[in-house]
């Protein structure tokens, strides 16, 4: 199992950790409640440095991401940031993932921890006849995410950055806690605002400590895998490997905004015939009208008690305080404000089909 | 980790409190470090007569949920309903107001199988 480059930090911090994706990470620290809250409040900071990275450079690096992810990364400028998925050749979804523009001809593709080897064999797949210049830095580089409403104000005193003048889905390189040639990237999992910062393994202590320097005065907090995961949810982002995976079609998981047919991608002719008939099951939010938590796997069932989905995705959300999820169920059911309900253990609970995000600030 | 002594205990992280015929069981101390912040107790076996090892309940943190098994044989007469509207009482008084069930048990001879204190510590390398 691999540790990151503040494996030590944690585990001094009194965290719990767990395996996850291969690397030993933290799950929590003070609790999982008090973690969610800080970041919908506060700041917090999540070290994700599991998180894969891949540069692709050169003159065909471009045509490679367009070739092999579904969004169309032709649009990116200089500083921007773009969310995209790397189709299959089965209608299904390889990964998802953030593609930057880093130099003209230098892309940096993050993805999920969990596919950086099946990523790179994909990809690599479709670079033989392109033949851009790729480099896996998963293992060099570290990235911390320092997420919630007071991470501009609390992190401004660490860099000559204008943090509060980066849009959401931008990103700028340049000093931060004391290190040149950091990216610092208006994006995250949470929903609440703050960045992404992505520096060496050789410098990250660094950064961590001067951040929680910077955040003492606004009560900063080390957040855990778990608070990430309630946090994305309540905001209705997907989960590679829960919510989509090698099976499920964008469309199905409501990612046709990132599937664009302005160019030629891997499936693209297949995609585009799914988009042209509606398709037959969608992935849906939902809340539970009474009391339980809705668990990934559990059967989604109609009022006579028949099976017609299954949950991906649940929780009990700390800042709505009721039970959430997301699942797929065929499209005829999938109406938002339509009745539902979840097989909790002996009870079928009634929930209601609504659009997320579940928790809107 | 707290494991007051004059309690007894299972190997599912429960805790026993006899009184006469009433058996008090929660989980431990031990166990809800584990589990996180507890968000939902539920027993729906109030009234029923459950053998030994049967699931009683469940108890769901955010990130996971556990089943509740019998210490020992007998009639659930009581669910703390307190925890349906405080469940975090469990974390933070696990041996007080954090109980969960009290058991009219059926076998007395059970309650000598239960764990002693000190066979808790040493099951959980306290």
């Amino acid at each position: 199992m691999k540790n990151t480059a503040l494996t030590q930090t944690h585990e001094a911090l009194g965290a719990k950790m767990v395996p996850f994706a291969g690397y030993n990470m933290p799950v929590s620290y003070e609790g999982i409640n008090v973690e969610h809250e800080t970041v919908r409040k506060a700041v917090g900071v999540f070290d994700v440095s599991h998180m894969g990275e891949f540069l692709i450079e050169g003159p065909k690096a471009l045509d490679l991401i367009q070739k092999v992810s579904s969004n169309d990364a032709s649009k990116l400028t200089l500083g921007k940031a773009q969310y995209s998925c790397l189709p299959n050749e089965t209608g299904g979804i390889v990964d998802d993932l953030i593609v930057y523009r880093i130099k003209e001809e230098t892309y940096l593709l993050v993805v999920n921890a969990s596919n950086i080897d099946k990523d790179w064999a994909h990809i690599s797949k479709y670079n033989e006849e392109i033949g851009a210049t790729m480099r896996n830095i998963s293992d060099e580089f570290s990235l911390l995410a320092i997420q919630g409403p007071k991470a501009v104000e609390a992190m401004q005193s660490l860099t000559s950055v204008d943090l509060a003048s980066i849009k959401f889905y931008n990103f700028v390189v340049g000093d931060f806690a004391g290190i040149d040639n950091v990216i610092i990237s208006a994006t995250g999992y949470t929903g609440s605002g703050g960045f992404e910062i992505y520096c060496k393994n050789s410098e990250v202590q660094q950064v961590w400590d001067k951040v929680f320097e910077a955040g003492a005065a606004y009560d900063i907090k080390p957040i855990g895998l778990a608070a990430r995961d309630t946090l994305r949810l309540e905001m209705g982002y997907c989960l590679y490997g829960n919510d989509i995976d090698d099976s499920t079609s964008p469309f199905e998981a409501g990612l046709g905004w990132i599937t664009k047919f302005t160019k030629d991608f891997v499936n693209s002719e297949a995609l585009a015939k799914i988009k042209a008939h509606a398709p037959e099951r969608k992935l849906i939010g939902f809340e539970l009208d009474e009391r339980g938590i809705p668990r990934q796997g559990y059967d989604i069932v109609d009022g006579q008690g028949k099976t017609i989905g299954v949950v991906t995705s649940g929780t009990m959300s700390p800042s709505l305080g009721k039970g959430i999820g997301l699942g797929y169920v065929p499209s005829v059911f999938a109406e938002a404000g339509s009745k539902i309900h979840i097989q909790i253990r002996k009870n079928a609970v009634p929930a209601t089909i609504v659009k997320p995000p579940f928790y809107k600030g | 980790m707290n494991i007051p002594a004059e309690l007894k205990y299972t190997k599912d992280h429960e805790w026993v409190k006899i009184d006469g015929d009433i058996a008090t069981v929660g989980i431990t101390d031990f166990a809800q470090s584990e589990l996180g912040d507890i968000v939902y107790v539920e027993v729906e076996t109030v009234d029923e007569t459950l053998d030994k090892e049967e699931v009683f309940g469940t108890v769901e943190a955010v990130k996971t949920v556990s089943d509740l098994f019998q210490p020992l044989s007998g009639e659930i007469v009581e669910f703390n309903e307190a925890l349906e509207d405080a469940p975090e009482n469990v974390n933070s008084d696990p041996y007080g107001s954090g109980w969960m069930v009290k058991i009219k048990f059926s076998d007395a001879s059970e309650v000598d199988g239960l764990l002693s204190a000190d066979d808790y510590k040493a099951l959980i390398g306290a």
